[in-house]
């Protein structure tokens, strides 16, 4: 049998060392040239830095995970540096692209761990250089050893705001506010059931307390006003805070980003059907709770299954690869099944614990000022999205998100829309009146990144 | 529910709903159904290309009379759907498709289509930018693109203005012609009746036709189409080749709009997708074209579905076997340049019993002498 992975983060990792335990040589692809995904990106050897430094808590789980990956590598046909642009699910073929070069894989089943990429909500001023994701502000001070700016701001929402704020501050940068648009009294009521997550939630107590220690300004259930800048790029952020009133402050950068949506344009191209998850407020490939999908022969697992972190990814890694191994006819230990199938249960809970915790707050992209740029690859003001929504719009009026794509050129640049389409989304349902699972989802279309078009080969004659 | 019209228009592409506008604009009371969204297949996804140069010239009465109804988008829409005329720019690789745009000059001619040769000599010399592999061009001035995302719906727009009821998300599952009217039941069991029905429904219009007793051997025809990232605007005339393996134009934003081959379908769903391999291969004729592209990122493809007919060219005309029915589809691939002038020409076929344009070549019982 044939099995292509995809992804060697938490999940790849987990979904590999079992497929490899039963025999097999899966072919291994991830676009990054080592494992460990973007939660534990490794940096390159010249700023090797101790595992404690670079992943704090986390330091353990990180070191174990790169020893396996480092043990399975040559164990598995590992394709570092590699996009996967396309799969076809019926022809079981997956299109790479290496350094360049084209390649394909075709298998006899996959298991898609493609992890997620930070939610975005847009605010005026925020295509300023200086301006950054949370976790792009992370994969900054991990990998490349350097932070965003020296005077940092942090705004959004999800335990990441404050685990890379504590992170910044730890590593000598100056933290000038910590933004939480999260009011308190939403994540007071949903501190019990959090209680649940044990670790994980001291852990995010924990950073809340030494930022508060360390003097940090802090303010909840904030609604940011504007990226303030220059020539130069960001000079300050203003915000308005719960009790109405107006602040700015000082900062040469912004980390900002209100938690992760799943990166699945591999599971949308290979027919894998989605459905809104109203409690993460994202959408969502089908599976059922081992990974299997609707799709024979197709697996997910991992945060691009749907948002549940980086403990989860491992244990739903192992999952997947087990029910791959099941359904090819494979004996498995059923202790191991149930014991993974009890442990992504309890997770589940405290899962969800978390997103009420954490709601996505849609009023506010749904806010965003018609001036603003909502997408940065093609320049759209939220007006334009609007504007495309409207009865007098030249074409009519687009009743749903592709249509309003085609009409304004939202989420038709580099990105594909995984920056702005989330926000989006929240701006055309609220200019339809419509909730806005029922405006439906960007669709996926091929290559899933940016692809070069080849040099010219010499023609034959040139050749003879 | 049951509603009744004049006139029912099957398929909500261009075609489709330039009829309905041309219908409603004369009085007419006008119905058009459409599956999904007006134009989701074939005129909303295609390239773009508003190209009269190069067409089966039985095809050129109409891209001639379609182009002047280009020219008036704006003033009928209220759009011009970025209309651009740019030239369109025709190139031969070899000395035996330098003699076939040679000799599509006589043709140009004799319908009237402005066409100028570019010589082995001026190719270069006009286009720097052309790769070595190019051995000659012929340029149609009148030529050029526009964003077929905009026409059906901006037509469609147009239409409901001028009285039409454009019905979408409307699936016809069952068609029947009793008493001089024409049945049509919705997958929502609504009723449509009229004493005419347009069959303009693309590829599917051919299960139509079948449906009348006049079955037509027409294939789903799927175009492999690609757009870059922009890049700094140099290629200014909409390109093609002879043999067809390529095309492609650059819009002044930057982005390169590409296509070539074909993708893979499945017109139940319905569903298309370009395939890699002609994807690829797509973009080594393109940068043997332009060498200029190569590093350029492509990023989005896309399909719809057409309908092809064994000799390349449409059905158009009234059905052989039932009066009241009058069929355009399966425009093979290039039926975005001439759905404006289709539109008004169902529209004299029906008000008028005639039309002026000649559209003999495109009978659809002509295969069935071969059958």
């Amino acid at each position: 049998m044939r099995v292509a992975v995809v992804g060697a983060g938490p999940a790849g990792v987990r979904a590999v060392e079992v497929l490899v335990a039963a025999g097999h040589r899966p072919v291994w692809i991830d676009e990054a040239p080592e494992g460990g995904g973007r939660i534990y990106q490794r940096p390159p050897a010249p700023l090797q830095r101790d595992a404690k430094t670079l992943y704090g808590f986390e330091a353990k789980r990180a070191t174990a995970l790169h020893a396996a990956f480092d043990a399975l590598k040559t164990r598995a046909d590992w394709r570092p540096e590699t996009l996967a642009w396309h799969i076809r699910a019926g022809a079981k073929r997956l299109h790479t692209l290496h350094r360049g070069a084209q390649g394909v894989v075709d298998y006899d089943a996959a298991l898609l761990c493609t992890g997620a990429m930070d939610r975005v909500i847009p605010v005026p001023g925020w295509t300023q250089p200086g301006v950054t994701t949370l976790g792009g502000a992370q994969i900054a001070l991990k990998a490349q050893g350097c932070g965003i700016g020296r005077r940092v701001a942090f705004l959004g929402s999800g335990p990441l705001l404050w685990l890379i704020a504590y992170q910044y501050a730890k590593a000598g940068a100056e933290v000038v506010a910590v933004l939480d648009t999260t009011p308190f009294a939403t994540k007071a009521a949903a501190a019990p059931r959090l209680l649940r997550g044990g670790a994980t939630f001291a852990k995010g107590l924990f950073y809340v307390g030494w930022l508060r220690a360390h003097r940090v300004r802090v303010a909840e259930g904030v609604t940011p006003l504007a990226i303030e800048g220059g020539a130069e790029g960001v000079t300050g952020l203003r915000w308005r805070d719960a009790a109405g009133r107006e602040h700015e402050v000082a900062c040469d950068a912004v980390g900002m980003g209100w938690g992760l949506k799943p990166e699945a344009q591999l599971a949308d191209l290979a027919g894998i059907p989605f459905r809104f998850d109203a409690l993460q407020h994202n959408w969502v490939p089908q599976r059922d709770a081992a990974g299997r999908t609707p799709i024979a022969g197709h697996y997910l697992a991992g945060d691009g299954a749907g948002i549940g972190g980086a403990e989860v990814a491992e244990l739903a890694g192992a999952r997947a690869a087990l029910a791959l191994l099941q359904d090819a006819g494979q004996a498995v230990d059923a202790t191991t099944v149930a014991r993974l199938d009890a442990a992504l249960a309890q997770q589940q809970r405290f899962r969800a614990a978390l997103d009420r915790a954490f709601p996505f707050p849609a009023h506010l992209a749904a806010a965003l000022p018609d001036d603003a740029i909502l997408c940065r690859c093609e320049g759209l003001r939220a007006g334009e999205l609007r504007a495309a929504a409207r009865a007098d719009n030249a074409a009519g009026p687009a009743p749903e998100m592709n249509r309003a794509k085609a009409f304004s050129r939202t989420g038709m640049g580099r990105c594909q829309g995984r920056v702005c389409g989330a926000a989006a989304a929240e701006i055309l349902a609220a200019e339809l009146g419509q909730p806005v699972k029922a405006i439906g989802r960007l669709r996926g279309q091929p290559p899933v990144k940016p692809m070069p078009i080849p040099a010219p080969r010499p023609a034959r004659e040139a050749v003879s | 529910m049951t509603t009744e019209c004049e006139v029912l228009v099957l398929g909500g592409g261009g075609a489709g709903c330039s009829a309905a506008l041309h219908l409603a604009q004369r009085g007419v009371k006008v119905v058009l159904l459409e599956r999904g969204l007006v134009g989701s297949q074939a005129s909303g996804v295609n390239y773009g290309g508003v190209r009269q140069q190069g067409r089966h010239p039985a095809e050129l009465p109409i891209a001639r009379r379609s182009r002047e109804i280009w020219g008036r988008l704006k003033e009928i829409t209220g759009t011009e759907a970025e209309f651009t005329v740019t030239g369109h720019l025709k190139l031969a690789r070899s000395d035996a498709e330098e003699a076939e745009l040679i000799a599509y000059l006589d043709v140009a001619k004799q319908h009237g289509l402005p066409l100028r040769m570019v010589g082995r000599n001026a190719i270069h010399r006009e286009y720097p930018w052309l790769g070595p592999a190019v051995v000659a061009g012929s340029f149609a001035p009148e030529d050029g693109s526009a964003n077929p995302r905009l026409l059906a719906p901006a037509l469609a727009r147009a239409a409901r203005a001028a009285g039409a009821e454009i019905r979408e998300h409307t699936k016809v599952v069952s068609h029947h012609h009793a008493a001089g009217r024409f049945e049509l039941t919705s997958e929502a069991d609504e009723v449509f009746r009229a004493p005419v029905l347009l069959n303009m429904a693309g590829f599917w219009g051919g299960a139509v036709a079948d449906a009348f007793g006049e079955p037509v051997p027409v294939r789903p025809l799927s175009p492999n189409m690609m757009v870059t990232e922009p890049a700094p605007y140099f290629i200014e005339p909409n390109l093609g080749v002879v043999g067809g393996n390529v095309y492609l134009r650059q819009i002044p934003r930057g982005n390169v709009i590409l296509g070539g081959g074909h993708g893979e379908s499945d017109p139940a769903v319905p569903w298309s997708r370009p395939l890699p391999e002609v994807t690829l291969e797509a973009l080594e004729h393109a940068v043997r074209l332009v060498p200029a592209l190569a590093g350029v990122q492509v990023i989005r493809s896309w399909s719809g579905i057409d309908g092809k007919m064994p000799d390349g060219i449409p059905v158009i005309g009234p059905s052989r076997t039932t009066p009241g029915l009058f069929h355009a589809f399966g425009f093979s691939g290039h039926g975005f340049q001439l759905g404006p002038a289709i539109g008004a020409i169902l529209s004299e076929l029906v008000l008028d019993g005639r039309t002026d344009t000649p559209l003999e070549a495109f009978r659809i019982d002509r295969f069935q002498a071969a059958a």
